[in-house]
């Protein structure tokens, strides 16, 4: 089910400010990549271009290809809509649906896309809320509203959420940043459960995170991508200077 | 599995997208419901109302249907003189109240006076009417100019008001801590920092009011009611452009229905001159304000 | 001169001190208090000058059925009935083109476009009602007698009991033709403000889901202002209730007790309109009077629960 992603010269600009400008870099199938860098410095601008988002903000342009499998997704005929079938995404912020039930907030996306009807919805249901480690939590009130749950709760329905619709690759933007330990813990073994089935990119701004949960590791800086490799090498024997400057707290 | 359910998956997608295009061109359509009237009202006006203003329509005084020809120099200016009293007893009311509700407004007058304002700014115009005529007008034993004002500054406050309230708000509370730090008076934080900062706003708001109590009809049909004469006087029945409009359309005379069409183009002129005006005049604020 | 001692404030220094401080405040305070006490001499003005109708009939009033001057009989229900169904029906007309004309602003026009768009709505805004009613009267009217009200009679809609025979072109279904359109600018303004206030994670959320764009606006986005259009849709018909020349040029002026929008009726704003500056007796204008009490009392609610909507709608947290 998994499939890799490849961005070849990758550049965005809002306006005239090049928020990334010109990254390649292969995430590879059935891993976790974490990308890393100091506040600003376009991780959050590269993730989004992953599956598309920038097509919503008018000011924002990108260029470069982008493949998925090998398919350009910026190339002509490419459906934005189809594409976020398949490359989902989770937000830094919990954003479920206020005016949903939990249940309302997991079946919006396979009702629409026609995934599944009746008693299978109500499986898909149940076994996405446990890959998200939050069935027992929620099994006896799946009809409540999704803002009672508390802020981990709710990042975990939100990673449901995107699990439902059965994506290749799901991106996550600092999931865990406004958790505390307990529910960050969960969210790493649920990224650790995960990766057996799909693609991971996770954006994170913990240097451990980063290092317990991924496989391989970007370090951004100013819009470039300094540093790719394997998470292990990265950390403990770091090509780049600026990287290892990064990682041992001289700045960002 | 892709190939199982590709087909039909496809299939569903391109209905849906379908579907975002038809609502798109649905709500294109309401669009055009609500601006071909508006077109449509001004073509009109503009067309018909054209061919009647002359300089005689605006300089001279009413003749009787029979006769022919004659103008509604006086209504223009009983309407200039009954909107401009209006103005000088709501400003003041206004502009204060949008200050204290701003500066000063969190206690129990405050909210209630934000509150009420709000409510008042939704009063059905002919209710102040009702409430100028038993004020004024019974107290009197006649119509009268001033009644009219009076109808129309109960409709032009809470609108200036509010306006003034938002548009202080907007100016940024280090200004007047700066101010008061230098140990100047609430006064003169007010009306030498705070105000200045905030007056392109707050002359919007006066403008946009201005221009809705301009084309206000009916509080004025039984206050400053109609006459055939020049102004005699402020406590005088008074004849103004938009009672004018009404009367001669439902008037059966085809001379007057033509005036009538002449006296909207002139009321919408300046209607529209006023709100233009003030949306420059905000839009370039706004500018102003996003650039600094 | 530079060792002498400031002396030291007493009560009256404070006191002056505090008033030199604070004159501003209780100054505007006082105008403000103004703008309470018009309220409540509104109210004082309604009452009293509507005494006489009260004592005589007293609730009772509000479902007399018939208007008579010459013989002092007086009563509001067709007044009533005839401001309720143009009103209605003005809303349900301008309630989904206006949400139509949000959405359209809020989520689908180019930034150049929006502005002057919004601009041109507006517009409609500032176009007083007697110029409406004009149109209203030499325009539209007769269109609709021609054109509109035999198609509609001829459809579906004729076997509703509210489309009878077509008549003349002044009825209850012209006058709520032009305040629907006199109202779609105020609900479309509030709409798309509630629209634009819907926070922008919560339509990526249902885009990174694979939703359309209108699948997001339509299941994420409404629902989330929901509240908010909802009291835009208050507001729009309190003013429907008080839009008084529109309604008086176009409605007929005909005391009629009737469901059929193809007649002509009769509006609370229009009686008084039509009738208080020449209203003789006492009774005459104390029931026009009376009449104004109720249109005050109907709008004021509405206006307070579309603001208390609105003021919850906005506060975060809920
Ligand atoms: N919508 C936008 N419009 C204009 N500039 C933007 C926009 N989004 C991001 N930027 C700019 O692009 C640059 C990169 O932003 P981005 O959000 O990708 O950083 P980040 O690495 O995710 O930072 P953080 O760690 O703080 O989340 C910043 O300079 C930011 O100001
Ligand atoms: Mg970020």
């Amino acid at each position: 089910m998994a499939e890799q992603m490849i961005t070849r010269d990758l550049k965005v600009s809002f306006g005239d400010h090049q928020a990334v400008k010109g990254v390649d870099m292969e995430i590879r199938p059935r891993a976790v990549t974490a990308i890393i860098g100091p506040s600003g410095c376009g991780k959050t601008t590269f993730l989004r271009a992953l599956n598309r988002m920038h097509d919503h903000t008018p000011s924002a342009r990108v260029s470069g290809e982008v493949l998925l499998g090998d398919r350009d997704i910026y190339g002509d005929g490419v459906d934005p809509v189809e594409l976020r079938i398949r490359v989902g995404m989770v937000f830094q912020r919990p954003n479920p649906f206020p005016t949903m039930s939990i249940r309302d907030n997991i079946t919006f996306a396979p009702k629409r896309h026609g995934l599944a009807k009746g008693k299978a919805l109500d499986d898909l249901v149940e076994r996405v809320l446990r890959q998200a480690a939050l069935w027992d939590e929620v099994k006896d009130r799946l009809g409540a509203s999704a803002v009672g749950l508390s802020g981990g709760q709710q990042q975990r329905l939100c990673i449901a959420r995107a699990l439902a619709v059965e994506p290749r690759v799901l991106l996550m933007d600092e999931p865990a940043s406004a958790l505390d330990p307990t529910a960050t813990q969960r969210i790493e073994d649920l990224i650790y459960e995960l990766k057996k089935d799909y693609t991971i990119v996770i954006v994170t701004h913990n240097m451990q995170q980063a290092a317990r949960v991924s496989d391989y590791t970007a370090f951004f800086y100013m819009g470039l991508l300094v540093e790719f490799g394997e998470t292990d090498g990265l950390f403990t024997n770091p090509r780049e200077e600026r990287t290892e400057a990064y990682i041992t707290g001289r700045f960002g | 599995m892709d190939t199982a359910s590709a087909p039909p998956r496809a299939l569903r997608l391109r209905l849906r997208h379908l579907r975002d295009r038809l609502l798109v061109a649905l709500c294109l359509v309401a669009l055009a419901l609500a601006v071909i009237p508006l077109v449509w009202v001004l073509w009109e006006v503009v067309g018909v109302g054209v061919r009647h203003v002359s300089w005689e329509f605006l300089t001279t005084l009413p003749q009787p249907p029979t006769v022919g020809g004659g103008g509604w120099a006086n209504a223009i200016v009983g309407s200039v003189v009954v909107v401009g009293m209006a103005m000088v007893m709501g400003v003041p009311v206004g502009v204060a109240t949008g200050i204290y509700m701003s500066e000063y407004g969190d206690n129990l007058l405050g909210k209630s006076a934000r509150f009420l304002s709000e409510v008042l700014a939704g009063l059905p115009s002919i209710v102040a009417g009702i409430v100028a005529y038993g004020l004024i007008v019974v107290t009197m034993g006649r119509f009268s100019a001033v009644s009219g004002s009076a109808a129309l500054a109960l409709l032009f406050i809470p609108i200036v008001a509010i306006t003034t309230q938002e548009a202080l708000k907007m100016v940024p509370g280090h200004q007047r801590e700066a101010s008061f730090a230098l140990g100047v008076s609430e006064a003169a934080t007010t009306l030498r920092v705070v105000l200045p900062a905030a007056m392109g706003n707050v002359l919007t708001g006066v403008m946009i009011a201005t221009a809705r109590i301009a084309g206000e009809t009916a509080p004025l049909l039984f206050t400053a009611f109609n006459s055939r004469y020049w102004m005699e006087g402020v406590d005088r029945p008074t004849a103004t452009i938009p009672v004018n409009i009404y009367s001669y359309a439902i008037s059966p005379f085809e001379h007057w229905h033509q005036q009538a069409w002449a006296g909207a183009l002139v009321l919408l002129a300046m209607v529209l001159a006023l709100n233009v005006a003030a949306r420059t005049l905000w839009a370039r604020r706004a500018r102003f304000m996003a650039g600094d | 001169m530079s060792r002498s001692v400031a002396p030291l404030p007493g009560r009256d220094g404070r006191a002056r001190r505090h008033l030199r401080q604070r004159w501003f405040r209780y100054a505007t305070g006082a105008l403000a208090l103004l703008v309470v006490v018009v309220v409540l001499l509104i109210v004082q003005q309604l009452w009293v000058q509507s005494r006489p109708t009260w004592s005589e009939w007293g609730l009772g009033f509000l479902v007399r059925t018939t208007w008579n001057p010459v013989q002092g009989e007086f009563g509001a229900l067709p007044f009533i009935a005839g401001t309720l169904l143009t009103s209605l029906m003005a809303l349900l007309i301008a309630v989904p083109i206006s949400i139509g004309i949000a959405i359209l602003l809020s989520e689908y026009a180019p930034r150049r476009l929006r502005d002057p768009l919004i601009f041109v709505v507006e517009l409609l805004a500032a176009v007083p009602s007697v110029v409406f009613g004009l149109w209203g009267i030499f325009v539209l009217a007769p269109l609709v007698q021609q054109h509109v009200m035999p198609v509609v009679a001829a459809s579906p809609l004729g076997l509703l009991p509210f489309f009878g025979e077509p008549g003349p072109g002044y009825t209850l279904f012209t006058a709520s033709l032009i305040l629907a359109v006199m109202i779609i600018p105020i609900i479309a303004s509030l709409s798309r403000e509630a629209l634009m206030a819907v926070p922008r994670d919560q339509k990526e959320a249902a885009l990174a889901l694979g939703a359309t764009r209108w699948e997001a606006t339509r299941h994420v986005v409404l629902t989330y202002a929901r509240g908010g259009i909802f009291s835009a849709a208050v507001l729009g018909l309190g003013r429907a209730l008080g839009e008084t020349m529109a309604t008086t040029m176009t409605i007929g002026n005909r005391v009629n007790l009737t469901l059929d929008y193809f007649q002509s009726g009769y509006s609370m704003t229009a009686i008084i309109a039509n009738e208080l500056r020449e209203a003789a007796s006492e009774i005459h204008v104390s029931s026009l009077v009376a009449i104004g009490l109720v249109l005050f009392l109907i709008s004021f609610l509405l206006n307070s629960l579309g603001r208390l909507l609105l003021m919850r709608t906005h506060t975060p947290g809920t």
